[in-house]
Parts: structure tokens; C-alpha cells; sequence
């Protein structure tokens, strides 16, 4: 059989396409053996050495703790609201407004995080000062709302809230691109069966969008779990792992804990910064490898043809 | 059960664009109705304002009245501003050219999609029968009994459109619309879809739209020939006659030529 000739489009393109991903692998494995060969010290040193002096792990728990309360808050919230968002402008608004909702809802992803940091603290966190009060009295049972309720509203559920308006834009976006895209063959068929516009969006645009409901909330989620300086300037951070969501003792987070510390340390406690960081690197990992896994299950049934 | 159907003076846009001018027929209860055709001289066009399913394209409209007739008397002005499009959708239910189920759904949840809309609840063995049921008609059943849990977008194309037939049928509509519904099916599939056709108009009116000549003539009752009067211009109904006379003599020399293949 004879060879087929390869075009030298082609392979320009194939060499182009390979050294951009083997980049990203180094560049991506700098960054883990930086990580290791810094955080290396804090792994080995007595626990009496480090800050706290419970040892790396008593000083990463509440900083991981913290992050995952905050992304899963802020997780939770945006969700649902950023696919009724999706929904809305790609199923039920007018066409006009759709577009400028949609840009605005874009807009809000430009924001950079200090002015939401600024509007978490000033705006934000006073504005939910009776709802804690509220919250504290009559559903102090539940140990979310176990309070003391914080005076200033500087407390993890206002974290998670700044932190769900920053994640809206991005997980709306998404959704909102895979909806738009259902194959009207798929509306058609749902319709010429009598449904209604909820069950049109039911059985067509829910299924169809499944993926990229999941993949926009986990890129949301690595959003929130990075974020840094909006945490930073919201959340008043004093205390240790704690479910109380309305108190002003808090966990800190690792990425806002970084920020707070590193300009203050030296020596092991930032070997035992980076250790966190390293913690919060394979935490993103994670979440970005279960997200793949969610997605591509179904993905060859997504009816994308 | 099954309505007559009353169309005056039909015109359809998309736009400004006049897809179809001025169709005035009427479908009979109980019978089969076939539409031919040039391509794009606005079939599915005509079909799809049918059950109103023009209404999902932006910007296409319709201009004229079409009135379902019951046999009990009552008349429904299709278009009226009091006409819910999903109660017409409901009654007048589409099988589309292209197979359309929905491809995540397993060949059970395609078949029973239409029973559990709008609330409806049915025990679990009335339902397994109304699938079976819907199925075997659609001559689908032998090849997915053992995998009614599997999903209808891994089908060939010529089982997802019987699973589509099984679909449309499983809700029982009084009126089917048939899109070129045999135009992906081999020709063992194609005859068993004529023979169900043959089956449903004892209960229901079907329209179907076929390029196949032969089919028209075996199925259907009457023909319409729908044509174009040049590019760019509006599709229009040339003539509507019982399908002996349309293949023997028809009305119009256009028509004469179209069925003899003496086209263009
Ligand atoms: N969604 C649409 N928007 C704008 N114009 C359309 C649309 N659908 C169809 N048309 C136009 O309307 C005319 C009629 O199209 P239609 O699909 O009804 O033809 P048809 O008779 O079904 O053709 P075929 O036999 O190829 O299926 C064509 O000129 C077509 O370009
Ligand atoms: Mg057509």
C-alpha cells in the first residue's frame, strides 16, 4: 500500500497543536514541583515550629474548610439562579431584551474582584446585619444559624454571596451557550407533541444542556475556590472550623489566607504557606477532574449532533 | 373524533418573504390527504402552519383562516385569539422529515413522552401496553423490545423515525402530519408505515407530504399539487383532486407534467 503524503499544512498545524499542549504540561509541572520543593519544609518541620504550633495539618484543616464552605456556598446560590438566568434570556424574553440582559449579565464578569470585595463590606455585609439577627433568633437550632450574629455581617454566608454574584457571570454564560444551541429539531419534536413552553425546556433544552450546566458550575467553582481578594476584604477571620455561617468568627480561606500573611512572613511559615497553596492546587485539580468525568459520561449522548 | 379540516385563502410568510399564497382546501375526516410537489414550493411550510408550529419560527406568520370541524359539529377557528397552539398540538400531532427523538431519553421515555406531559399520570402497565402498542404499529417493536432502556439517539436513522411515528401515535392525536416521513426508511419500513397509515385513518385525518409518486397513489385518497410559479415567487396550490384522478387526468397541465415526471 502506498504511503499517503503528508501536507506540510498539515503538519505545521500538528507540530503547532503538540507544542502548545506539551507547553501547558510544563508549564503546568513547573508549577507542581515549585509548589512541592517549597512546601517541602513545612511537611518535615516539628509541628511546634509552624504557625499555630498544631502542625501543617491543624493549620491547613480550617483554611481548606473554609474555602469549600464558601465555594459551596457561593456554588449553591449561583447555580440555580445563573441557569434560570440562561433559561430566561434563551427561552423567554423577548429578543431585545434578552440581548441587552445578556450583556449586562457579561458585564458583571468584568468587574474585577476588589470593587466587589468594596461592595461586599460596604454595601453586602451591613445590609444582612438584621437578616442575621433574624436568622440567629428564630432559627438559632440549626447549627448553621447558632450565631453569636455578627454586628458588622462580615460572616461566611455574606463571603459566599460575593463570592455567587462573581461565579453568576461565568456559569451563566455557559449554560446560556449551550441552551441557545438546543437543535431546533429537538424543540420541534417536543412541541408537535402538545407541550407547553416548561415542558418544551423539560424535555429538550435540560437534557441537552445537562453538560454544560455541570461544566460552567465547576468553572464557577474553581472561580470561588481561587478567589482572593474579595474574600480577603469581606470575611472577618477569627476563628477556627466552625458550621456557624452568621457569626464573625470565621476560618479563613487558603487563597485569601495567602495574601493576608505572605507580605508578614518568613522563615517556615511561608513553607507553610505554600503548602496550602500546593493543597488548594490539587483541590482545583480535583474539582476540574470530576467535572471532566460528570460531563464526558454522557457527552456521546448529548444529542449533539 | 376525527376533524375535518377547512383552509381559506392561506397565505404564509417568513418576514416579508410570501412562502405560500392563497390555498384554499379541505381535508376529509378519515382519509388520507397527500401533498406533491417541487422542493421548496412550501409543503412543510403548509404542513407546519397546520398545527401552528410555524409559530416557533421568528418572524414566519400566517394570513387566512383554518377551521377544524369535529364530528359532533363543534369549530375551532385554528388561528382564533382564544386557541391555546398547545391544545391544536395536542389534537394535531407532526412526524418531521428528519428523525427528531430525543436522543438522551431512552426508546421507552421517547415513546411515553407524549402521555406524561401536561400532568397526565397512568399506572405503570397501562403505559408499558400503550408503549408496546405504539410501538408494534410503527413496526419497531421486534427490533427494540430488548432495549427500550437504551437511548433513542442510538437508533439507526430509520428506527429513530419510526420511534418518532411511535411517538406521534402513542397520544392518540385526531389529526397525524406526516413530513416525508418515509424519506430515511428502507423499503420493508416504508410499507409498514403505509399499511399503519392505512390502519390510523379508520380513526384519524392524515396529511402527508411525500416526493414518492407511488406512495401517494397507493395511500392516499386525495392529492394536492403544490407548485411553484418561479424563483423567488410564492408557492401555490395548483389543484386538490381524489388521487385516481390526479395520476390519470388531472385538471392542469402543470400537475400532468409533474406526475409523468415531465417536470421542469
Ligand atoms: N425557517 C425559514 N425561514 C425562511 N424561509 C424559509 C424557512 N423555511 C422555509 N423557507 C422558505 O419557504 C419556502 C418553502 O419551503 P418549504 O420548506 O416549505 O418547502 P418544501 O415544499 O417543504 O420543500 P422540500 O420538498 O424540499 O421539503 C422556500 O423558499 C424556503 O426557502
Ligand atoms: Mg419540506
Amino acid at each position: 500500500m502506498a504511503r499517503v503524503p503528508r501536507r506540510p499544512g498539515d503538519r505545521v498545524f500538528a507540530g503547532t497543536a503538540t507544542g502548545a499542549g506539551i507547553l501547558i504540561l510544563v508549564v503546568l509541572a513547573g508549577v507542581a514541583v515549585f509548589l512541592v520543593t517549597e512546601a517541602w519544609p513545612a511537611f518535615t518541620a516539628p509541628p511546634a515550629a509552624l504557625p499555630g504550633g498544631t502542625g501543617l495539618a491543624g493549620y491547613v484543616a480550617p483554611l481548606i474548610f473554609g474555602t469549600l464552605v464558601a465555594a459551596v456556598i457561593a456554588l449553591v446560590v449561583a447555580t440555580p439562579l445563573a441557569v434560570g438566568i440562561a433559561l430566561f434570556i434563551t427561552h423567554y424574553a423577548p429578543r431585545r431584551l434578552a440581548a441587552a440582559l445578556g450583556s449586562v449579565v457579561d458585564l458583571l464578569a468584568a468587574i474585577p474582584s476588589v470593587v466587589y470585595g468594596f461592595w461586599g463590606i460596604a454595601a453586602l455585609a451591613p445590609s444582612l446585619v438584621p437578616a442575621y439577627r433574624w436568622a440567629e433568633k428564630h432559627l438559632g437550632v440549626i447549627p448553621l444559624f447558632a450565631g453569636p450574629a455578627s454586628t458588622t455581617g462580615r460572616t461566611m454566608l455574606t463571603a459566599g454571596l460575593v463570592l455567587a454574584v462573581m461565579i453568576l457571570p461565568i456559569i451563566s454564560a455557559i449554560t446560556r451557550e449551550v441552551f441557545s444551541q438546543v437543535p431546533a429539531l429537538h424543540r420541534e419534536a417536543a412541541l408537535a407533541l402538545g407541550a407547553t413552553r416548561w415542558e418544551t425546556i423539560r424535555l429538550t433544552v435540560l437534557p441537552y444542556g445537562r453538560s454544560g450546566i455541570i461544566g460552567g458550575a465547576m468553572l464557577g467553582l474553581g472561580r470561588a475556590l481561587g478567589e482572593t481578594l474579595a474574600i480577603a476584604i469581606v470575611l472577618s477571620t477569627s476563628g477556627g472550623i466552625t458550621l456557624d455561617l452568621i457569626s464573625s468568627s470565621n476560618p479563613s480561606t487558603i487563597a485569601a489566607n495567602i495574601a493576608l500573611q505572605f507580605p508578614e512572613s518568613s522563615g517556615l511559615a511561608v513553607n507553610a504557606l505554600i503548602a496550602s497553596g500546593l493543597v488548594l492546587f490539587v483541590l482545583t485539580l480535583g474539582v476540574n477532574a470530576l467535572a471532566r468525568r460528570v460531563v464526558g459520561r454522557r457527552a456521546d449522548l448529548s444529542g449533539a449532533t | 373524533m376525527a376533524p375535518r379540516i377547512d383552509v381559506t385563502d392561506l397565505d404564509l410568510y417568513y418576514g416579508s418573504f410570501l412562502a405560500v399564497q392563497g390555498v384554499t382546501l379541505s381535508i376529509e375526516p378519515r382519509s388520507i390527504t397527500a401533498l406533491i410537489g417541487p422542493s421548496g414550493c412550501g409543503k412543510s411550510t403548509f404542513l407546519r402552519a397546520l398545527n401552528r408550529l410555524h409559530e416557533v419560527v421568528p418572524g414566519a406568520r400566517v394570513e387566512g383562516k383554518v377551521v377544524l370541524e369535529g364530528s359532533s359539529g363543534q369549530v375551532v377557528d385554528l388561528y382564533g385569539s382564544d386557541v391555546d397552539p398547545v391544545d391544536v398540538r395536542r389534537r394535531i400531532g407532526m412526524v418531521f422529515q428528519r428523525p427528531n427523538p430525543f436522543p438522551t431519553m431512552s426508546v421507552y421515555d421517547n415513546v411515553a413522552a407524549g402521555l406524561r406531559l401536561n400532568g397526565a399520570r397512568m399506572n405503570r402497565s397501562a403505559l408499558d401496553d400503550l408503549v408496546e402498542r405504539s410501538l408494534r404499529a410503527a413496526n419497531l417493536w421486534t427490533e427494540v423490545k430488548d432495549r427500550l432502556d437504551r437511548p433513542g439517539g442510538g437508533l439507526s436513522g430509520g428506527q429513530q423515525q419510526r420511534l418518532c411515528i411511535a411517538r406521534a401515535i402513542a397520544v392518540e392525536p385526531e389529526v397525524l402530519l406526516m413530513d416525508e416521513p418515509c424519506s430515511a426508511l428502507d423499503p420493508i419500513s416504508t410499507l409498514a408505515i403505509e399499511d399503519l397509515m392505512t390502519e390510523l385513518k379508520e380513526h384519524f385525518t392524515i396529511v402527508i407530504v411525500t416526493h414518492n409518486m407511488q406512495q401517494a397513489a397507493r395511500v392516499s385518497e386525495s392529492t394536492g399539487f403544490f407548485n411553484l410559479a418561479g424563483p423567488g415567487r410564492p408557492g401555490h396550490l395548483v389543484e386538490i383532486n381524489p388521487t385516481g384522478k390526479i395520476f390519470s387526468n388531472p385538471d392542469n397541465r402543470a400537475t400532468e407534467d409533474y406526475v409523468s415526471g415531465r417536470f421542469g
